[in-house]
C-alpha cells in the first residue's frame, strides 16, 4: 500500500514527537487519519468528534483541497499523496 | 525659417489638428487626452480627466496607462508645439490614431472647458516616496491615493510591527492602531516598533512615536483600547483596509465579522512558534471572496486552543509574514495584482517553505454567505492549558 504524507501543524507536533510530517499508510483519508493516531486517543480527540467526524475547527487537506470538498473522510488518496492537516493559528 | 520651424510645419502637415472643443468631445467618447506638460505646468490646472504624463517619460510609460494601441491620443501642452514633436513619437510608437490639441491648456481655458487642479506632492515627499513615484504601478496617482486612505491595525505587537512601520513608510495617510497593551521588554524580541527606551509606555503611543519619527507626514491614530463587540463598528469603520494582526482568536473572529459588517477587507495574518498563515478576507460582494468563518467556522474549545503559556514564536518570524500583510494593505489599496484571496498562504519557517491552501467562500457561511449578517459577539478568551 502506497504511504501517505501527512504535513502537521506546529500545535499537533506534540503528538507526533516534534516532526512536522508523518508518513501512514492508508487509501483513503479517514484511513490516513487513523493509522496517524492509532494508539494515542488524545490526538484522536482531538481531530474527530464522538461520531467519527471530523472536527470542525480541523481542517484537511488533500493537496490544496478541503477533503470536506473532495468527498470528506471518505476520499480516496492517490499513489504518493500529501496531506495538510490544519488548525487555527492565534499569535500575532 | 528656423531648423525648428520647418520642422513643425512638417510635423503640422502630417499630424491631424483638433482644436480644444473636438478635443473634449472626443474625450467624452473615449479618447484618451494626455496632457504632457511638466509637472510644475500642470500644478495650477490641467484639464479634468486628462492623463497627466510629462513628454519626458511619454513613450516610457504610455503603454501602461493605453494598452490598446488602437485608442485615439489627443496630446495636449502648453500652446500646442510640444505636443506635435510628442504626437509624432506616439505614432512611431505604434499608436494607430494621435492627435495635437491645437493651441495647447492656454486654448482649453480660454475655451472655458473644464479644468482641474490635482493633487501637488511637494518637494519633501516628492523625495520620499521617489522610489514610489518611479514605478508606474503607483506613479503620482497612486501615491496620491496611498495619501488619502485610511488603513485601522489590531495589535501594534509583533505582526503589527512591521506591518505599521511599513505602511507609514509607504506613506498611508492615516494609519489608526487598536492595542490596550503596554510595552515590556520581553516583546522587544520581536516588536520592532518599540524600544527600550519606551518601555512601560501604551503600545499604541509608543508606536505612534516611532511611526511619526519614520514619517511625520501622516496622521496615527491611537486607540488604547480592546475591540468589544459595542466598540468594534465605531473603532474600524471609515477605513478603507482592516489589518488583523491580533494575538487572540476571539478578536479575529471579531474583526471578521465586524469587517463583513462594514464591506471592508480584512488582511489576516497569524504566526506560532516557526510557523505563519497569511490571506486577505471579505471586502468583495457575497461570495466573491471568503471570510475567516469560511476557513474556520467556529473556534476551538478552550481545551484544544493554543497555550498562551507556551505560545512561543521566532522573532523574525512576524516579520515574515507582517511584510506580506502590508504588501497585500498596499496592493489591496493600489487595486494592483491579484490580492491573497481564496486561498491561504502558510509559511514554514523551519523548512524555508511557502505553501498554499485553497480557501473558497463557503456557500454555507454563518457569517459571509448571501443574505447573512454577520453578528458581532464577543467570544470567551480561548487559551488551553
Amino acid at each position: 500500500m502506497s504511504e501517505t504524507t501527512i504535513r502537521i501543524p506546529t500545535p499537533l507536533r506534540g503528538f507526533v514527537g516534534g516532526r512536522d510530517q508523518v508518513a501512514v499508510p492508508g487509501a483513503t483519508v479517514r484511513e490516513a487519519l487513523a493509522a496517524l493516531t492509532a494508539g494515542q486517543e488524545s490526538f484522536h480527540d482531538r481531530l474527530f468528534t464522538a461520531e467519527g467526524e471530523l472536527r470542525r475547527f480541523v481542517n484537511v487537506y488533500l493537496g490544496r483541497d478541503d477533503v470536506r470538498r473532495l468527498g470528506g473522510l471518505d476520499a480516496t488518496l492517490p499513489a504518493g499523496a500529501t496531506l495538510t492537516l490544519m488548525v487555527a493559528l492565534a499569535g500575532g | 525659417m528656423s531648423l525648428k520651424d520647418r520642422r513643425l510645419a512638417e510635423l503640422r502637415a502630417r499630424i491631424p489638428e483638433v482644436g480644444p472643443a473636438d478635443a473634449l468631445a472626443l474625450q467624452s467618447g473615449g479618447a484618451l487626452l494626455v496632457d504632457v506638460r511638466e509637472d510644475e505646468e500642470t500644478a495650477s490646472g490641467s484639464p479634468a480627466g486628462a492623463l497627466r504624463l510629462p513628454r519626458g517619460f511619454l513613450e516610457l510609460r504610455i503603454e501602461d496607462k493605453a494598452p490598446d494601441a488602437a485608442r485615439t491620443v489627443l496630446l495636449l501642452c502648453a500652446g500646442g508645439t510640444r505636443s506635435l514633436f510628442a504626437a509624432e513619437d506616439l505614432a512611431r510608437l505604434g499608436y494607430a490614431d494621435v492627435r495635437s490639441v491645437a493651441g495647447g491648456f492656454s486654448a482649453w481655458k480660454a475655451a472655458g472647458l473644464p479644468v482641474e487642479v490635482p493633487p501637488q506632492l511637494d518637494a519633501a515627499q516628492r523625495e520620499r516616496y521617489r522610489r514610489h513615484l518611479t514605478m508606474p504601478e503607483v506613479g503620482e496617482a497612486g501615491q496620491h491615493r496611498l495619501l488619502r486612505s485610511r488603513v485601522a491595525l489590531i495589535g501594534a505587537g509583533g505582526l503589527g510591527s512591521p506591518i505599521a512601520l511599513y505602511l507609514a513608510a509607504a506613506g498611508v495617510g492615516r494609519l489608526t492602531l487598536i492595542d490596550d497593551d503596554r510595552v515590556e521588554r520581553s516583546n522587544l524580541q520581536r516588536q520592532i516598533l518599540h524600544a527600550e527606551s519606551r518601555l512601560g509606555q501604551r503600545k499604541v503611543e509608543s508606536g505612534r512615536t516611532a511611526l511619526l519619527d519614520l514619517n511625520p507626514t501622516i496622521e496615527v491614530v491611537a486607540h488604547d483600547t480592546r475591540l468589544e463587540a459595542g466598540n468594534v463598528l465605531e473603532l474600524l469603520g471609515g477605513h478603507d483596509v482592516v489589518v488583523d494582526g491580533s494575538d487572540n482568536l476571539p478578536t479575529r473572529y471579531l474583526v471578521n465579522d465586524a469587517c463583513l459588517r462594514l464591506g471592508v477587507p480584512n488582511v489576516y495574518g497569524a504566526i506560532f512558534r516557526f510557523e505563519g498563515q497569511v490571506a486577505v478576507f471579505g471586502g468583495a460582494a457575497p461570495g466573491l471572496r471568503p471570510c475567516y468563518r469560511c476557513l474556520f467556522p467556529e473556534p476551538p474549545p478552550a481545551e484544544y486552543a493554543p497555550s498562551c503559556a507556551e505560545a512561543g514564536v521566532l522573532g523574525v518570524l512576524p516579520g515574515v509574514i507582517g511584510t506580506i500583510m502590508a504588501a497585500e494593505t498596499i496592493k489591496l489599496l493600489l487595486g494592483l495584482g491579484e490580492p491573497l484571496a481564496g486561498r491561504l498562504m502558510l509559511y514554514d519557517g523551519l523548512r524555508g517553505e511557502f505553501n498554499e491552501i485553497a480557501v473558497p467562500a463557503d456557500p454555507d457561511c454563518p457569517s459571509c454567505s448571501n443574505g447573512v449578517t454577520a453578528v458581532l459577539s464577543d467570544i470567551a478568551a480561548v487559551c488551553g492549558g
